[in-house]
């Protein structure tokens, strides 16, 4: 055991946890973030994506303590001042999600995308969700949300 | 999933990684983590300690000169892929590398990682083996052709660490990769370069180990044209057979990808 620090949402966070302690569950249950889910725990479904260090990633292929000393946001840290996130509403607005399980994965994933590549097509849009899968949407309203939010933002990413 | 424990130590050079790895019963080296943390979550790998070497800053960077391009080992595939320096030398080089996995692992995968694993179905290596680059490690250079020894091995001895991958650059090169639909690593993946020395023909996904085909490069170092290939096949003997595709398919899916990516490249 040791203790790990990081910078969670805005937030330096420290927690004593074993070294074999993934990413995922030291949000979920040591931070008691459980906005971040666990679905396939194998690297497929992507419903565990958050931002390491500004970068999308799979927090259940990475171990806690791989991210001492990094930011770390995930999606309770996404709305400011009771606001939500131009890609949080834009999925809102499209009927972006049915369950939800997926949801916060993908929202994580669309943030990191409208980043890397301001301008976004629909063909762009379903290449870049390849490690995101939702059960129940069919994927078009996700990437109809996707592609109104990147327009929303005018590319600031 | 829950892995066996193990210690975690983190490098912050090549030397202090050779150290660490000397020091564990059973050490592995960790860079982007993304097969090896899911080995350890099936609990299919059981390292006694793990030696980040992901943050070595002397490990990441790409580096053109007019006849290659080096790229150090903790180099992300992302990195690879949106390299304009990669882009314009080997175009080839960072398609391949935009074609691997998703954004996510992109993020976090290395192109020494990927190399070191030597999977029977990743995409660096047809690259690698296809380019004839050479693969430097903390004690020697080793050529690509000696590099790749089998399923899952390589000519690496214990303790050493892969530090770069060098390319050279060639005249013309394509890659063109069937995927398994769910997947998406390679059914077949076919690397095609016409360099100074020849035409070589590196395949991915569909045998046991990544390799060469002699006859489409002597065919091709005569004409470079689809054509030249038509009728030339691999033997169906050895390749994978799974209940993705029999080893049949594969041998004909090698012939269509060596064609288009011919077509792409002449």
């Amino acid at each position: 055991m040791a203790v790990v620090s990081m910078t969670v949402n805005g937030k330096a966070v420290s927690a004593e946890t074993e070294d074999r302690t993934l990413l995922v569950y030291f949000l979920r249950e040591q931070l008691r973030l459980t906005g971040t889910h666990i679905g396939c725990d194998t690297s497929q479904c992507g419903a565990c994506v958050v931002h390491v260090n500004g970068k999308a990633v799979k927090s259940c292929s990475m171990f806690a303590v791989q991210a001492a000393g990094a930011e770390v946001t995930t999606i309770e840290g996404l709305a400011k001042d009771g606001k939500l996130h131009p890609v949080q509403e834009a999925f809102r607005e499209n009927h972006g999600l049915q369950c939800g399980f997926c949801t916060p994965g993908m929202i994580m994933t669309a943030v990191d995308m409208i980043r890397r590549k301001p301008k976004l097509d629909r063909e762009t849009i379903r290449h870049e969700l390849e490690g995101n899968i939702c059960r129940c949407t069919g994927y078009h309203n996700i990437v109809s949300s996707i592609e109104d939010a990147a327009k929303r933002m005018g590319g600031a990413g | 999933m829950i892995t066996y424990p193990f210690k975690y130590k983190r490098a912050g050079s090549i030397a202090e990684a050779e150290t660490l790895l000397k020091a564990a019963a059973d050490g592995k080296l960790l860079a982007g983590g993304q097969t090896l943390i899911a080995a350890m979550k099936m609990r299919l790998a059981n390292p006694s300690d793990l030696i980040d070497i992901s943050g070595i800053k002397e490990l990441s960077y790409i580096r053109a000169s007019g006849d290659a391009v080096a790229i150090g080992a903790a180099t992300t595939h992302c990195d690879v892929a949106t390299s304009a320096e990669v882009a314009r030398a080997i175009p080839a080089l960072s398609y391949l590398a935009s074609l691997i996995g998703d954004p996510a692992v992109r993020h976090r995968g290395t192109i020494g990682g990927s190399v070191a694993n030597n999977d029977p179905a990743a995409d660096y290596p047809a690259a690698v083996l296809g380019l004839g680059a050479t693969i430097k490690t903390n004690r020697r250079s080793i050529n690509s052709d000696d590099f790749f020894t089998g399923m899952f091995s390589t000519a690496l001895d214990e303790g050493e660490i892969v530090t770069e991958i060098s390319f050279p650059v060639p005249q013309k090169a394509s890659y063109k990769k069937f995927p398994n639909p769910a997947s998406r690593y390679a059914m077949a993946g076919v690397f095609v370069a016409r360099t100074k020395s020849g035409v070589r023909v590196a395949v991915t996904g569909a045998g046991p180990c990544v390799f060469r085909v002699p006859t489409m490069e002597a065919a091709l170092s005569k004409t470079f044209s689809p054509n030249a290939i038509e009728g030339v096949t691999v033997p169906a003997d050895g390749l994978n057979s799974d209940i993705h595709g029999s080893a049949e398919y594969r041998a004909h899916l090698v012939g269509v990808m060596a064609k288009r990516a011919v077509a792409e490249a002449a």
